[in-house]
């Protein structure tokens, strides 16, 4: 410490002194700073992956060991047993829960990023009456508390019957005045009028030029949009509980809770809520990491601009 | 658009010339609005006028068929005379006044940190405070849920150990254990706006106050922290219409915290309401009211903001 102590004099004054020592790209010594810098992290990283290790190690454990042994340590492991009793469980619902939330989540990101770069893209490069206003109207919409809105869905949808149906969750969940929002900053910004007036002059029809030149310039946008609203539709709850009332059709989030609810009266749902739970949660961790980079594109582009 | 306005005539003839057809516009935003409209507007007012409405009875003591009637503001002050229910109103926005603002501290404090770390591991663990934003809202509260009771528990346990009596579900802590889901959640996920906040900013401003002697703490305080603003304040506005809608995660909570009510936040309320007490029209004034509530809370924060942001110019 006493030999480091003397390097980490101020700044200016070991630059001034000639490279004497050959020790070039010498590490800095661990400033006080830096120390409380790294515990800070360390311990907010700890606090984000303890419920995540709990669940991994959970999930491994019978539902005796799950009260019987200390929760953070493995204890006779049992994953693969653990998690093919979740499967077959019931006629495999669980199978149908995630193959539900895919097809909520995946149809309807799709489908809604393919409708908000339409409509960000006529809002940001055409100009006619009302464009603006159209424009608020939609934003309106970002403020509208989602789950306020669930309940007069229900209450119109059911007189359409479309309340438990694929379409009751799935309708809702294609519109994204959010993604709209975003797609326009982004068109705004990232397609040149001229490449629009080039296609146009070379007689490209203002659909072919949508299909086949502006989604393309919008991917990046178009894949953060996508990606919150797969995000959003996979972890919604309130939507699909009061659309759905058949067991079938439910997503893995609806079908969780209803085994948790249900743990008292048959105690092995606990040990399959977990191991539900850790299926559920362990792709999607995986695809956060890997997709970390595409979250922030879009955020850089769009959300933060005032 | 820079160019001047001129009549109308020529603008359209300059359009067609061009090749420009701005009509167009209507067929790429029309499947977004008609879908929108559906889904979303007219739900808001097919709801207003259901808040609306009443089953009235008649024949003697209310014993003949049903009918539905026209009730006006009736269920509006019915639900507003409900403590319970306005109580809801009061919990969360205690919960708001302390969660919103603790929730985004950290959010900031772990981005302008993460500024100064290398490269590689700035990307790791941003990964990883982001990851909770992933797990769904119900599952986050069922895996907490096991964190909170005294038995599964490795906290209670470990705590237990050190001689500490915990009760996470307890009738004044269940709130704040609450809190602490939501803060888990979407930590990350306000952390990573206000980091992207921070890389839009062009990377010779921070060098010249570099040059200019400052150390990371002047540069946190004095640059960073004003240019996130925008991003601080659309965070704070999302997590005020979040709050106000409060309800997965204290109705699976419910199941293990005896302190948490059918009407412990105002969209339980509603949603109890609905599917448990069969009344959708009290349900519907409900909802309205929340929404009501929610936006001009958002409003208010907003102008409050630009207001000040004026006035310090």
């Amino acid at each position: 410490m006493s030999a480091t102590s003397t390097r980490t004099t101020t700044g200016s004054e070991a630059a001034a002194q000639p490279p004497a020592a050959p020790a070039p790209r010498r590490r800095r010594a661990p400033r006080p700073g830096r120390i409380v810098l790294v515990a800070v992290l360390t311990v907010a990283a700890l606090y984000f992956l303890l419920p995540v290790y709990w669940l991994v190690v959970a999930a491994t454990k019978s539902n005796d060991s799950l009260y019987g042994s200390f929760g953070l340590w493995f204890d006779d492991p049992r994953l693969w047993d653990n998690l093919s009793r979740v499967f077959s469980y019931d006629g495999h619902v669980y199978l149908r829960w995630t193959l539900n939330s895919l097809l909520y989540a995946g149809v309807g990101a799709v489908l809604a990023t393919l409708l908000s770069a339409a409509a960000g893209y006529a809002l940001a490069k055409y100009r006619f009456a009302g464009r603006e206003a159209v424009f608020k109207f939609v934003l309106a919409g970002v403020l509208l508390p989602s789950t306020a809105l669930a309940l007069p869905l229900y209450l119109m949808f059911s007189k359409l019957e479309l309340t438990n149906t694929y379409w009751g969750v799935l309708i809702p969940s294609v519109v994204s005045p959010f993604g709209v929002y975003l797609c326009r900053i982004y068109a705004e910004a990232a397609v040149p009028d001229t490449v629009l007036e080039a296609a146009r002059v070379d007689g490209a029809g203002e659909a072919r030029i949508f299909f086949s030149l502006v989604l393309r310039i919008m991917t990046p946008a178009l894949v953060t949009v996508f990606l919150f609203q797969f995000v959003h539709i996979w972890n919604n709850y309130f939507l699909p509980l009061v659309m759905l009332s058949d067991d079938r059709k439910y997503p893995i989030t609806l079908g969780l809770v209803t085994w948790q609810q249900a743990a008292d009266r048959v105690p092995e749902l606990t040990q399959y809520t977990i191991g539900g739970a850790f299926v559920s949660v362990i792709p999607l961790a995986v695809a956060m990491l890997v997709l970390q980079r595409f979250w922030q594109t879009g955020l850089t582009e769009g959300s933060v601009k005032e | 658009m820079s160019t001047s306005v001129k009549p109308s005539g020529t603008a359209a003839a300059r359009g067609r010339r061009r090749g420009r057809p701005d009509r167009k516009a209507w067929a790429f935003l029309g499947p977004f609005l008609a879908l929108y409209l559906f889904a979303m507007v007219v739900p808001v007012f097919y709801a207003i006028y259901q808040s609306m409405l009443k089953v009235e009875r008649s024949g003697p003591m209310g014993l003949g068929e049903p009918s539905v009637g026209f009730a006006g503001f009736e269920n509006y002050s019915l639900a507003l005379q409900q403590e319970t229910f306005v109580d809801g109103f009061g919990r969360v926005l205690l919960f708001g006044l302390v969660q919103v603002p603790v929730m985004l501290l950290l959010a900031l404090v772990l981005a302008l940190l993460l500024d100064q770390v290398s490269h590689r591991w700035a990307g790791l663990l941003r990964a990883t405070y982001f990851l909770p934003y992933g797990i769904p809202g119900v599952i986050a509260t069922i895996l907490w849920g096991f964190l909170y009771v005294p038995g599964v528990s490795p906290v209670t346990d470990v705590l237990g150990d050190l001689g500490f009596q915990p009760d996470f579900l307890g009738y004044d802590n269940v709130l704040w254990s609450i809190a602490n889901i939501v803060v888990w959640q979407f930590a990350g996920y306000n952390m990573l706006i206000i980091v992207a906040q921070l890389k839009s900013v062009p990377q010779e401003l921070y060098e010249a106050a570099r040059v200019d002697g400052a150390g990371p703490w002047q540069t946190a305080l004095h640059i960073k922290i004003p240019l996130v603003r925008p991003a601080l304040v659309l965070t704070t506005v999302f997590s005020i219409i979040g709050t106000m809608q409060l309800f997965a995660e204290p109705l699976v909570l419910k199941k293990v915290a005896p302190a948490v009510t059918t009407d412990y936040t105002p969209n339980l309320s509603a949603y109890f309401d609905a599917f448990a007490n069969a009344n959708l029209y009290l349900a519907a004034a409900k909802s309205v009211i929340l929404a009501v509530v929610a936006m001009a809370l958002s409003f208010g924060f907003l102008s409050l903001v630009t207001r000040k942001q004026r006035s310090e110019r």
